[in-house]
């Protein structure tokens, strides 16, 4: 665990870097996230992020791949597109959420 | 002035050039064996490697077309279903367990074969069904999955799968 700053906002993360308190996050925060990994945020992006977040909100865990199509309406090709090679982590990394637990 | 700590990125291993790269045999076609490589396949996927399923023998249920959606779970011989040994052989019994294995994944929300095999191709993620196990069925590539990038010799997957990781199931 460590302090650090992200766009300005003091926040909590893991050894790894992952954001460990969902209620630190802000979305003004998500483009310095992304931008960390090499990702540039459009609107397509945006529909994942929000997605994950309100699942989060009401389901009380990250959303897994597999969920985000079926439920959050973005197909999985496409996720690899936005969030290559490791969509789940990616995604859930620059949404401030924890890396999904489910294993489908 | 005070100290700021420099922002900690998590590695997605992304400048690796030659990934990890993983095969599975899927050789057997009950329900029980069929899940194992489908979940560990998409798991992989999810984590930026390279996948080649090879659906050889008994594992020729899991992509044709007429057989995927129907695969059996029975308890004979399983002594992990923790159900009298006398009892698993007796009529109905393939059809009720069968039918509690497929409710419990839906329950936790796993695809059913054919819609597994969906996500796993949309993934990025290689099938290729065995030639002698076509040969031996009489099946051609239009029995098959749509998704079967091709029927393959032995040699073919050995040569294709050069330098990945291996399972057998």
């Amino acid at each position: 665990m460590a302090t650090t700053t992200i766009a300005g906002h003091e926040v909590v993360v893991d050894d790894e870097g992952f954001m460990t308190d969902p209620n630190q996050w802000s979305e003004d925060m998500a483009p310095a996230l992304a931008e960390a990994i090499g990702i540039e945020l459009t609107d397509e992006h945006w529909t994942v992020i929000r997605f994950l977040r309100e699942d989060f909100a009401a389901q009380g865990e990250t959303p897994t791949i597999r969920r985000v199509s079926t439920t959050g309406g973005v197909d999985t090709k496409r996720l690899f597109q936005l969030f290559p090679k490791k969509p789940a982590k990616k995604m859930s990394y620059i949404a401030g959420l924890p890396k999904p637990h489910g294993c489908v | 002035m005070t100290a700021m700590a420099e922002m900690v990125v998590p590695s997605f291993d992304d400048a690796e050039e030659s990934g990890r790269k993983l095969a599975i045999i899927c050789s057997k076609g009950s329900l029980d064996m069929a899940y194992p490589g489908l979940i560990l396949g998409n798991a992989a996927l999810g984590e930026g490697v390279e996948l080649h399923l090879f659906f050889t023998f008994w594992g020729f249920d899991i992509i044709t077309k007429g057989r995927m959606e129907h695969l059996k779970f029975s308890p004979v011989g399983n002594p992990a279903t923790h159900m009298p040994a006398a009892l698993a052989p007796l009529p109905g019994m393939t059809t009720m367990a069968t039918h509690m294995m497929n409710k419990s994944l839906e329950e936790l929300d796993i695809p059913a074969v054919p819609e597994f095999l969906d996500l796993i191709s949309a993934s990025g993620g290689h099938l290729w069904a065995c030639r002698l196990s076509a040969d031996m069925n009489h099946v051609t590539e239009a029995d098959l999955y749509d998704g079967i990038e091709g029927i393959i010799n032995a040699s073919d997957f050995i040569e294709l799968t050069d330098g990945a990781q291996l399972l057998f199931i």
